[in-house]
C-alpha cells in the first residue's frame, strides 16, 4: 500500500512563494498528473516528494508514514528525470542496476531484475552500450527501466517525454501507461502537454501559481472545470466566454438570447461552452465568422460575437466563408457558468 | 578559398612556430646525445650518465618525489574542487586565495621554504619561542636527509597543486546536477557518489592534471636547488650540472632525453589508466 498524502505543503524561495498551502492525497496505485503552465511549482512539489527539494513547511506522507524528514533513499521512491540523468560512464546494464548494487543486492538478483525490465522496456539488446550511443527514446527507456528495477512504492516522473519527438511521444505514452499499471506502483507524472495529461491519468490535479486548482479524473477537468484557469487552460483551443446579465430567477441573458442557468443572485456571471459543443442552428448566438481553418478532420471557425472572440468546431463538410453571418446553438448541458469575481464554477 | 585547405592555412604559422622552435632544436639535442666522441653515432653519452655514482640516487630521488607528491597533491586538489564547487557564495575568493602560489616561479618558493627551515628561519624561531628547543637547529644538513626531503615536498605541494586544483574545478562544473540527484534517489551515500560518480566523470580532467603535474615532478629543479643544494640530487639537478658545470652537453642532452622517455612512458600509463570508452562521455 502507497497512499500518498501531501498536508499543507508550503515552499518559497527566498521572497518567492512557489507552492501555497498544497493538500492532496494520491491513492495507492494511482496514476496522477500534475498539469500546469512553466513556472507554476510542478517540479518543485515533485521534488518536495522525493526529498531532494525541503518545504518551508507541511508534511509528506507516503504508505501511512510521514517520510518527509527522510533522506531520498529511504522514501521507497524512484524517480524519472527530464534530462534522463542516466549516467554517461556506466553502460545500460550498470545504470539499470545502479540502484540494485546500491542496495548491495546478490549479483544474481541484480542481472535477473535488469532483465526483466530491460524486457518490459524493449531494451535487451542495449544492456552493453554506453548512453553516449543511445538515441533519446532509448535512453528515455533506460531511465524508466532504472526505476522500475528498484521495484519502488511510488515511482516520480517529472516531465519524462518532453525531449521526444511527438511520434515517439504517442508511442511512449501508451507503452508507459501500460507498464507502470502492470507494476502497480503509484505513480505522480508532471507535465505541461495536456493531451499527455488527458491520455494518460486516472486523476489530472491542474495547478496554477503555486496552487492546486482542481483534482479530478481527465473527463471532469475537461467537461466540469472547477474554475475559469482550467477551463481556459485545458482544451485546444479552451472554452468560449461570454459574459451573462439576469434575466429572471435561473435564467440569463448571453448576447441577446436567454438561457436556463444557476440560480443565484449575482449581478453578471459568465457563460462558457467547448467550441465543439456548438452547432449551427435556426435559433442561437448570432456570430460573425472572421477567420475560417480547414483542419482536416473539422474545420475551425474564429468568429466574434459582440466583442468577444469565439471559436467553433465544426464538421469539415461545412461551407462557412470569413464574413459570414452564423447562427449558433450551444449543446444544453454542456453549457458551464462562472463567477468572475472568484473565477470558480457556479452550478 | 578553398574550405578544406583553410584549416591547414590556418595553423600553418604555428606549426612552422613549433617546427622551428621546438622539432628543431629537438632533434639537435638527441644528435648530441647519440654522438660520439669522434663524431660517430653512440650510445656512449648515455653510458656514461647511467654508470656514474649519483645517477641512481638521483633517479630514486625524483621518483621518490613524484610518488609522494603527486598522490599528495591529487587528494589535496580534489579535496579542495569538491569543497569549491559545493560552496555558493564566496566560491571566486576562495580559489584566488588557493591559486596565489601558482603566481610564485618555483626558485621563489623554494627560497620562500628555505626562510622557514634554515637556522635562522621562523620555525626555528617558532620551536624557540615556544621552548622546544634552546638553540636554532640546522634542519637542512645531511645529518637529516627526511627532513630535506620533508621540506621540498612540503614546498612542492605548496607550490603546485593549485595547477591541478584549478584544473579540477572546471572539471567537476561540467558534471550535471542531476546526476548527483539521481544518485541520491537510487541511494547513493555521499562517499559513493564521489566514487562511482565525480571520479570516474571526471577522468578527462585528471588525466590533464596528472600528466601536466607529473611531467612537471620529473623535472623538479628549482625547489631542490634552492632547500637541498647538493645533498638532495634529482635528475634535473644532473641535467643542469652536466651542462653548465662539466661542460659536457653531450651528456646533458642524454639527460634530458632520459628525463623525456620517463615522462612520455608516465604519461601513456596515465592515458590508459584513466581512459573513458567510446560512448561514455558526459
Ligand atoms: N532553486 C530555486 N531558486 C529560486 N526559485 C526557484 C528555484 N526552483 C524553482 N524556482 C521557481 O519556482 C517556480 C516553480 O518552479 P518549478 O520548477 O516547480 O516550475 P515547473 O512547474 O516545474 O515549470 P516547468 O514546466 O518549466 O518545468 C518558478 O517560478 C521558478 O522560477
Ligand atoms: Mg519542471
Amino acid at each position: 500500500m502507497a497512499e500518498i498524502q501531501i498536508k499543507n505543503i508550503a515552499k518559497s524561495f527566498g521572497a518567492f512563494q512557489a507552492l501555497n498551502d498544497i493538500n492532496l492525497t494520491i491513492a495507492d496505485q494511482e496514476f496522477m498528473v500534475l498539469l500546469g503552465a512553466s513556472g507554476c511549482g510542478k517540479s518543485t512539489l515533485l521534488r518536495i516528494i522525493a526529498g531532494l527539494e525541503v518545504a518551508s513547511s507541511g508534511e509528506v506522507w507516503i504508505g501511512g508514514k510521514r517520510i518527509d524528514h527522510l533522506s531520498p533513499k529511504d522514501r521507497g521512491i524512484a524517480m524519472v528525470f527530464q534530462n534522463y540523468a542516466v549516467f554517461p560512464h556506466l553502460t545500460v546494464f550498470e545504470n539499470i542496476g545502479f540502484g540494485l548494487r546500491m542496495k548491495k543486492l546478490p549479483n544474481d538478483e541484480v542481472t535477473r531484475r535488469v532483465e526483466r525490465v530491460a524486457g518490459l522496456m524493449h531494451i535487451e539488446m542495449l544492456l552493453k552500450r554506453y548512453s553516449g550511443e543511445l538515441s533519446g527514446g532509448q535512453r528515455q527507456r533506460v531511465a524508466v527501466a532504472r526505476a522500475l528495477a528498484m521495484e519502488p512504492d511510488v515511482i516520480l516522473m517529472d516531465e519524462p517525454l518532453s525531449n521526444l519527438d511527438a511520434l515517439l511521444r504517442m508511442e511512449m505514452r501508451a507503452e508507459l501507461k501500460g507498464v507502470l499499471a502492470e507494476s502497480k506502483t503509484t505513480a505522480i507524472y508532471v507535465t505541461h502537454d495536456q493531451v499527455e495529461a488527458m491520455s494518460m491519468a486516472d486523476r489530472i490535479s491542474v495547478m496554477h501559481q503555486g496552487d492546486i486548482v482542481q483534482a479530478a479524473s481527465p473527463i471532469e477537468v475537461y467537461r466540469d472545470p472547477a474554475a475559469k484557469f482550467v477551463a481556459s487552460f485545458i482544451g485546444n483551443p479552451p472554452m468560449n466566454f461570454l459574459p451573462a446579465k439576469p434575466a429572471g430567477p435561473s435564467k440569463w441573458q448571453v448576447a441577446g438570447q436567454t438561457f436556463d442557468g444557476p440560480n443565484t443572485d449575482k449581478a453578471v456571471l459568465q457563460f462558457a461552452i467547448r467550441p465543439e459543443d456548438m452547432q449551427p442552428a435556426e435559433q442561437g448566438l448570432v456570430a460573425t465568422a472572421k477567420i475560417v481553418e480547414p483542419l482536416g478532420a473539422h474545420l475551425l471557425v474564429t468568429c466574434q460575437i459582440g466583442d468577444a472572440l469565439f471559436r467553433v468546431i465544426l464538421d469539415s463538410d461545412a461551407v462557412v466563408k470569413p464574413g459570414q453571418s452564423l447562427t449558433l446553438a450551444p449543446q444544453p448541458d454542456r453549457v458551464r457558468w462562472f463567477d468572475p469575481d472568484t473565477t470558480l464554477a457556479v452550478a | 578559398m578553398n574550405a578544406r585547405i583553410l584549416p591547414y592555412v590556418l595553423i600553418l604559422p604555428v606549426t612552422l612556430f613549433l617546427c622551428l622552435f621546438f622539432i628543431y632544436p629537438f632533434v639537435l639535442v638527441s644528435q648530441q646525445a647519440f654522438q660520439a666522441a669522434d663524431g660517430g653515432w653512440s650510445m656512449e653519452n648515455f653510458q656514461e650518465v647511467v654508470e656514474y655514482w649519483k645517477f641512481p640516487i638521483s633517479m630514486k630521488n625524483t621518483l621518490l618525489l613524484a610518488a609522494i607528491v603527486v598522490p599528495v597533491q591529487l587528494a589535496l586538489a580534489l579535496l579542495m574542487a569538491t569543497m569549491v564547487s559545493k560552496m555558493k557564495k564566496g566560491r571566486d575568493m576562495v580559489l584566488y586565495i588557493w591559486t596565489i602560489p601558482l603566481g610564485i616561479s618555483d626558485l621563489a618558493a623554494g627560497i620562500i621554504w628555505l626562510a622557514i627551515f634554515e637556522q635562522s628561519g621562523f620555525l626555528n624561531s617558532m620551536l624557540h619561542g615556544i621552548g622546544v628547543v634552546d638553540k636554532p637547529v640546522n634542519f637542512l644538513t645531511y645529518q637529516n636527509p627526511w627532513i630535506v626531503f620533508l621540506a621540498i615536498a612540503l614546498a612542492e605541494i605548496w607550490r603546485a597543486t593549485a595547477i591541478m586544483l584549478v584544473i579540477l574545478v572546471a572539471g567537476i562544473g561540467l558534471i550535471p546536477k542531476e546526476y548527483y540527484e539521481a544518485a541520491d534517489v537510487f541511494g547513493a551515500s555521499k562517499w559513493k557518489q564521489f566514487t562511482r560518480i565525480t571520479f570516474p566523470l571526471l577522468r578527462p580532467s585528471l588525466q590533464t592534471a596528472l600528466v601536466l603535474r607529473v611531467i612537471l615532478a620529473f623535472e623538479i629543479f628549482a625547489v631542490v636547488a634552492a632547500l637541498g643544494g647538493t645533498l638532495f640530487p634529482v635528475l634535473m639537478g644532473q641535467t643542469y650540472s652536466y651542462q653548465f658545470d662539466l661542460l659536457n652537453s653531450g651528456a646533458a642532452a642524454a639527460m634530458a632525453l632520459i628525463i623525456l622517455g620517463i615522462s612520455i612512458g608516465f604519461t601513456l600509463i596515465i592515458l590508459r589508466i584513466l581512459r573513458v570508452p567510446k560512448g561514455a562521455s558526459i
